[in-house]
């Protein structure tokens, strides 16, 4: 009836999860006890769970990044600590437990905080960039997050219900094969993976047909902002690349299930074309990662430089030049696999040529800065402290992109140095610099300042403490997962590393408080004018939050940095601007589709890991159903009378008209 | 030049030389957004060829493909396929007039075809494994059911969705937003041909030969 879902399956005899899992129940049951009895539900269910509002969705996938960091940094430090301890003893993390938190800690941060975090920030902004008024697929985009949610939803289930993979962020088979693996463990990982996948991949379709079709009058390819740049880059290498993933993962899952033989060592199969078709996603999907990052500071190093970006077909000429490369470069992960000194050699050469563009971006960057008048807001502080930690970052990557190098660097902790620097320095520092710079136009009011800067600072220095002990022990020949280790000379530097682990902790805790002061300080936080960084692109032309329809009078865009030119014309004519002609406006209606879809796919999925096939089945079909419904309304718009759009947009021109007039009398 | 220079208010850097007037139409958009959704599929298809491509040889011990391949029933499978293109085209030129009797007739027609392809299909697998032939067996084999397998998964979904668009017409008539959706599906359908194609070429006729 059950599959293989037993009371077994609860971890009764490990400490640790149970009373974790325990206590996050509580938590969980508590929130939504609280929502219930204070009757927030309703509005929860209206405004945000079945929204098709970019912006609201923006949102939530920024907060499920949030609430999965604190998840994956508790892995980070638990590991820190275990490795601190384990110097000729078990410390106090079973192997099978450490092997499975360093599982979940890759695959959380990288598909449940840095994908997100990412596509939640390009959710909000690119609509508003491009002067439009949502995405091209409104309830696609909430099917996208929800699906995404349920990925987040099942690695989770894994700490308390079964086990997590113990097989890393990538399980390579055979390890990862049933007969080395044959708990649920992988197939938490392979079903999370495949369901967020599909939600990814749904994003990235509906990003690049915005950036492609949606875009507002006048506003050509080379006006659009870096940051609209970089969101087609990192979408095309998502609809490009996440298919690879799903065919690969779908291949493990027969392998499995079915007792398939593309990856075993039997009958034939091939274990290395799991590593190239593996790599072959994950390597575009760094820069799936870092090109939103990129296109982040492209927007906030102007703004606070007070200048035009440097360069900015030359950044939109190295975007597009990464989004090529990055295909050619996947052999670099396993150089040491055996395929020779000539195909090693392309690959190395192709590695270092994809450090090209950056470079291009980094002085661009640079030099926008030159001669700029620098307003060190926290934004700015992050994008600075990137500039330097990238650097270094990218300088080691092209140390192991060198095949020799890589042959006595490969799988050490320099390598676990490496990618966290440029992670974390790269695209967590940019998603942080993008949360600090466009949270107002969010909600409307900034984030604290000084705990912002606080947070900075310990982000900083905490993971230059955290990673630069892990080059000097990598150098000392440490391999990357280790449980315990009895070489007295790498004790010291993961002593320090656990310290900056500590410190980032600090800095997190920074974040939490800066959310919950600005939150209970909002109103003298607040921006009435929607642009409280004196902003160059259209984000910044609407009210904050702006309201469902982004823009009451689509903007004509005549030039690069569009709300610049507005800001400039408006403050040359003497007179305001005529009160424009109002019209009614059609916006897509809200639907429960995405959250019931996820809902059956949470169900088929947690009953696909536990081999419960009725279950399967119910939620294939349920899933479907869910669909016809969807597509059987009548109604899908509601229109927003013309006196209404007048009504809102008149109170953001008041104030709007008052900080230009301020701002001209000042100057 | 002149004339973009003037829209572009002294911007020469135009792509395309004209200036841009702003949203595409929702047909436009969402034609675009599922071409972009077949490529992703037909990405996922390419890895599945690779796969299959890197795995051909691998039979340990067990048959190989020309001893396997039925290239008549094969043929008969692409003749139902192609034909059921020509029946969805007929199908879509019947919406496009409005036409829902004929609309309806032509893509039964299609569904019955699509059926015609996938019996075969699966005649095909059940002998295949009644041999001793299944996908368990060799690597080949696994990667042979699965690239075969995938496509055909993906004619079975077409049914269910061209069987709802059946309904949906009968139900709603051709509102814009069910027109939208059968352009999608047609475009699906023909997909589906294109990677039968290739299964065609690569799998069974290479496959068939010595």
């Amino acid at each position: 009836m059950l599959g293989k879902l037993t009371w077994a399956a609860i971890p009764f005899d490990q400490p640790i999860p149970l009373i974790t899992g325990a206590a996050v129940l509580v938590i969980i049951l508590a929130v939504i006890a609280w929502v219930v009895i204070a009757g927030h539900l309703p509005y929860l269910w209206r405004e945000w769970i079945t929204s098709v509002d970019h912006k609201r969705i923006g949102v939530m996938y920024t907060l499920l990044a949030l609430v999965m960091l604190l998840r994956g940094f508790s892995d980070a430090i638990m590991m820190r600590a275990q490795q601190a301890i384990a110097f000729h003893s078990q410390g106090y993390l079973p192997p099978e437990h450490y092997n499975q938190i360093f599982s979940a800690h890759g695959t959380i941060m990288i598909f449940f905080v840095a994908m997100p975090f990412v596509i939640g920030l390009m959710n909000l902004v690119v609509p508003l960039q491009l002067g439009v008024r949502d995405v091209a697929f409104p309830t696609l985009n909430s099917v996208g997050f929800w699906l995404t949610a349920t990925g987040a939803l099942l690695v989770n289930v894994s700490l308390v219900v079964g086990e997590f993979a113990r097989t890393g962020w990538l399980p390579y088979p055979p390890l990862s094969e049933l007969s080395y693996s044959p708990g649920v463990g992988v197939d938490y990982y392979l079903w999370s993976l495949e369901i967020s996948g599909v939600g990814t991949l749904v994003a990235g379709i509906n990003l690049v047909t915005t950036v492609l079709k949606l875009r507002t009058k006048g506003m050509t390819y080379l006006r659009m902002p870096m940051f609209c740049w970089t969101t087609l880059a990192s979408n095309l290498l998502i609809i490009a690349a996440f298919p690879i993933l799903t065919a690969t993962l779908a291949m493990l899952i027969l392998d499995r299930y079915f007792g398939f033989h593309f990856f075993t060592n039997e009958a034939g199969g091939n274990v290395m074309m799991f590593m190239n078709l593996i790599w072959a996603w994950g390597h575009p999907e760094v820069y799936i990662l870092v090109l939103p990052a990129f296109g982040i500071f492209s927007e906030v190093v102007p703004t606070f430089s007070g200048k035009p970006l440097f360069g900015y077909r030359s950044m939109v000429l190295a975007t597009m030049a990464i989004c090529i490369i990055s295909f050619t470069v996947w052999l670099h992960h396993f150089f040491t696999m055996g395929a020779g000194p000539e195909v090693n050699a392309i690959f190395g050469i192709a590695s270092m040529i994809i450090a090209v563009p950056t470079g291009v971006k980094i002085y661009n960057w640079l030099f926008t800065m030159y001669g700029g008048r620098v307003r060190f807001a926290t934004p700015m502080m992050w994008s600075i402290g990137f500039m330097i930690t990238f650097i270094i970052g990218g300088l080691t990557g092209v140390l192991v992109a060198v095949p020799p190098a890589d042959f006595l660097l490969h799988n050490s902790l320099f390598l676990v140095a490496h990618f966290h620097n440029v992670i974390i320095g790269g695209v967590l520092f940019g998603a942080f610099a993008g949360y600090t710079y466009w949270f107002p136009k969010a909600f409307g009011f900034r984030l604290h300042e000084g705990w912002g800067k606080a947070a900075f600072w310990l982000w900083l220095t905490g993971f230059y403490v955290s990673f630069m002990p892990l080059y000097a022990v990598g150098f000392l020949g440490m391999t990357r997962r280790m449980q315990h280790y009895d070489v007295p000379e790498w004790r010291p530097w993961l002593m320090i590393a656990g310290i900056g682990a500590l410190m980032i902790l600090a800095a997190i805790i920074c974040q939490v408080m800066q959310l919950v002061t600005s939150i209970r300080d909002r109103e003298s936080l607040r921006d009435a004018t929607g642009d409280p960084w004196d902003g160059r692109s259209l984000e910044w032309a609407t009210a904050s939050p702006p309201p469902v329809f982004n823009f009451a009078i689509p903007p004509d865009v005549t030039g690069e940095d569009a709300y610049w030119r507005m800001k400039a014309d408006a403050r040359e004519q003497v007179l305001a601007p005529a009160e424009p002609q109002y019209r009614d406006i059609e916006m897509p209606r809200n639907s429960p589709t995405g959250f019931v879809c996820a809902f059956f796919a949470t169900v088929m999925g947690f009953a696909l890991i536990w081999h419960i096939w009725w279950m399967v089945a119910l939620g294939g079909i349920g899933a479907f159903a869910t669909f016809v419904v969807f597509a059987w309304r009548d109604h899908d718009e509601y229109v927003i009378p013309a006196a209404e759009v007048a009504r809102i947009d008149g109170i953001n021109r008041e104030a709007r008209r008052a900080s230009l007039n301020l701002a001209g009398s000042r100057s | 030049m002149t004339d973009a220079m003037l829209h572009g208010h002294g911007d020469p850097y135009l792509l395309g030389g004209r200036p841009h007037e702003g949203p595409a139409s929702k047909r436009i958009t969402t034609g675009y957004g599922f071409w972009i959704f077949l490529l992703s599929d037909i990405v996922m298809f390419s890895c599945f060829f690779a796969a299959y491509a890197v795995l051909s040889g691998q039979t340990a011990g067990g048959p190989k493909g020309a001893e396997l391949f039925d290239l008549r029933s094969v043929a008969a499978e692409t003749a139902f396929l192609l034909l059921s293109s020509f029946t969805c085209g007929l199908a879509m030129i019947a919406a496009d007039v409005r036409n829902a009797f004929w609309y309806q007739i032509g893509m039964a027609v299609t569904c019955l075809l699509g059926l015609g392809f996938l019996a075969l299909e699966f005649r095909e697998f059940a002998e295949l494994v009644g041999r001793g032939a299944g996908p368990t067996r060799s690597a080949f084999l696994s990667s042979f059911f699965t690239l075969v397998g995938c496509h055909g998964a993906h004619v079975s979904a077409g049914i269910l969705w061209l069987l709802t668009m059946m309904a949906q017409v009968f139900a709603k008539g051709f509102r814009a937003d069910i027109m939208r959706r059968l352009l999608c599906f047609a475009l699906f359908w023909h997909a589906l041909d294109i990677i039968w194609v290739a299964i065609f070429s690569v799998v069974y006729l290479l496959g068939s030969g010595t």
